[in-house]
């Protein structure tokens, strides 16, 4: 690296002092506008979400289930759609990333090229746009079946979280000691139990971690929920049929032209991102302390 | 799980005789096998099935469809250059605000603020990233739009309407919608995205530099220029694009404030269409089957080859800069 630092030779560190240490004062002020808009935008976007939030978010919103304008609806069903959604989302996605996640640190060396095939789509899979995963479950879960379905909603939901579950299991259990496994190893403990009791177990946080964060990812999705759980106007607690979701509801009611709805919309928004935020900031804490 | 490779001796294996490597391991090993192959074909089926559906559109309008100027749902007509210029046109503009965004921030967090301010302001900007983007959208259409219309446009008319060229890109009425809005919402969504990772690559350089550089008396400015950046350019890229690959296929930041027309033109104020947004707007009222669909699909496909090349070019970036 000593040649990058030469290259840019014909800098002499003390000449022009004075038009460095300007260059040096403009620079951190610029430095502190951009992260001060940052700042600004979220705050911006939390005391938007406040002010036409708060007002909206009564018991009623979130007890009663959701109506026709002026008829004094909630969003009782939307929230419990979105709940059962990203459990079921969760409940799919779990396993199959540990699993992919475990197989990838396990016996994913660099000579395996099935292993760093499957890395490389668990990448493409965490970057893709979240619209096309919706057209993807519409085309085999909604289309074939004629109906728009809480499954496929939920399974759109897991193929988003699976990538994210998959890179931390496989970070964390590659952040374990050689020298636990071989303790392991050398106590008799066969493969699997090495990996599932020991492996596993030590990198427990930072796995928990990976399975928050994507929960704190999929609960604000709509896009993907748009062509497959679609969104319900009434109860509804059955996978086979359509089911609200509080993203979906949201895009729905901000749009509308109704005075209540909008407002139902903004409670929404607020319920979804202190949910989101809540689960970032819990997750850092513990990271924190961990 | 005969796709499973072969187990290649690593670190772990003990000395284990064959019947000791028990039934149990073997299953275990095509468990995880299997899981992995599910996701390898969830991706494989993406792409095909986007390709697939998208066929009939292709071929009716051949591969000129994708530079095609016309989306007539009337005349069932369909091309995708509308929406495809406006993805990306806004996702440029997008990248454009964002890359000084997330650099002086990332810069005034690693080499500047006192740890603790830093530590408070990185959690703001980690917190930023983690708005769902239905929120960004809301944000903008009830914050940006009305600014935009009201400020912005008005300026922008009122002092450049004469000069040639900067007319051309502000004539319209001020609705408040358009690319420029959208690239500006996407701006704020994909750069605090950005800062993290610029963060972890300027964290990435051994200390040791930095510090020779400041015991050679260079400023803080001096440090970041001239050591850092040469250092993590790559990264860097590396950051942005991925940003980018987030902006190209966002959907519902961008269809609350891009105005929804299917339409070409310089001026950025006007309202316009992307890919992402013209599927979420009009998947639900094309009946299964119809051209219109497969039009969707095709678009889809398109956005997928899109995000696809630019995760590639960060992936090997990221190889380069290590």
């Amino acid at each position: 690296m000593s040649d990058m630092t030469t290259s840019s030779s014909g800098w002499a560190p003390n000449a022009n002092g004075a038009r460095r240490r300007r260059m040096d004062k403009l620079a951190t002020l610029l430095g502190m506008v951009a992260a001060g808009i940052l700042v600004l935008v979220l705050t911006s976007i939390l005391w938007t979400l406040l002010s036409r939030g708060i007002s909206g978010l009564s018991a009623a919103a979130i007890m009663k289930p959701m109506g026709p304008p002026g008829s004094g609806g909630g969003l009782a069903n939307a929230i419990l759609g979105s709940l059962i959604q990203t459990f079921l989302a969760l409940l799919i996605a779990t396993p199959l990333g540990l699993g992919c996640g475990i197989y990838l640190s396990e016996y994913g060396n660099r000579q395996n090229r099935f292993a760093s095939c499957v890395r490389f789509v668990s990448d493409v899979l965490m970057s893709v746009p979240s619209i096309l995963v919706g057209l993807f479950v519409y085309q085999i879960l909604v289309a074939p079946f004629g109906h728009f379905s809480a499954f496929a909603g939920s399974v759109a939901l897991a193929i988003l979280a699976v990538p994210i579950i998959v890179r931390t299991t496989e970070d964390m259990l590659r952040l374990v000691p050689i020298a636990m496994r071989e303790a392991g190893a050398a106590l008799g403990a066969t493969r699997w139990r090495v990996t599932l009791f020991l492996c596993l177990r030590s990198a427990k946080t930072g796995v928990l971690t990976g399975i928050l964060l994507a929960l704190a990812r999929v609960s604000g999705e709509t896009a993907p929920l748009l062509f497959t759980s679609l969104g319900n106007q009434n109860w509804s607690f059955s996978l086979n049929r359509p089911m609200a979701s509080l993203p979906v509801t949201i895009y729905q009611y901000a749009g509308a032209s109704y005075e209540d709805w909008v407002q139902l919309a903004w409670a929404g928004a607020l319920l979804v991102t202190m949910g989101v935020l809540a689960i970032n900031i819990a997750v850092r804490l513990s990271a924190r302390r961990g | 799980m005969t796709l499973a490779p072969a187990r290649q001796p690593d670190k772990v294996s003990a000395p284990e005789s064959k019947e000791k490597r028990s039934s149990a391991d073997t299953a275990f090993q095509a468990i995880v096998g299997g899981c992995s192959l599910i996701v390898l074909i969830a991706l494989g089926g993406l792409v095909v099935l986007m390709g697939v559906g998208g066929q009939e559109a292709f071929r009716t309008f051949g591969l000129g469809f994708t530079f095609r100027d016309v989306w007539n749902p009337v005349t069932n007509d369909y091309g995708a250059w509308a929406p495809l210029f406006g993805t990306i046109i806004s996702t440029l503009i997008g990248v454009l605000i964002a890359m000084p965004l997330a650099f002086g921030t990332a810069f005034w967090l690693t080499a500047i603020a006192p740890p603790k301010v830093a530590a408070v302001v990185g959690t703001a900007v980690q917190l930023l990233a983690a708005v769902p983007s239905i929120i960004f959208g809301m944000w903008g259409f009830f914050t940006i739009v009305p600014f935009m219309a009201r400020h912005v446009q008005p300026f922008m008319m009122h002092h450049f309407r004469h000069v040639p060229g900067i007319s051309l890109l502000i004539h319209g009425a001020p609705f408040g919608t358009g690319l420029m809005t959208a690239g500006i919402v996407l701006a704020m969504m994909i750069a605090p995205f950005m800062t993290a990772v610029m963060r972890d690559v300027f964290g990435a350089m051994p200390g040791m530099l930095r510090e020779s550089a400041y015991g050679l008396g260079a400023t803080r400015w001096d440090v970041m220029w001239k050591v850092v950046v040469p250092w993590s350019r790559t990264g860097m890229i590396g950051a942005t694009v991925l940003g980018m690959g987030r902006a190209l296929g966002e959907t519902m930041a961008v269809t609350f404030v891009i105005g929804n027309v299917t339409s070409v033109g310089w001026s950025l104020f006007a309202p316009r269409s992307t890919v992402a947004s013209l599927i979420a707007l009009q998947f639900p009222e094309s009946p299964a089957g119809s051209l219109r669909l497969s039009s969707l699909l095709a678009l889809g496909f398109i956005l997928m080859l899109l995000s696809f090349a630019s995760l590639s070019l960060a992936r090997m970036l990221r190889k380069d800069g290590k």
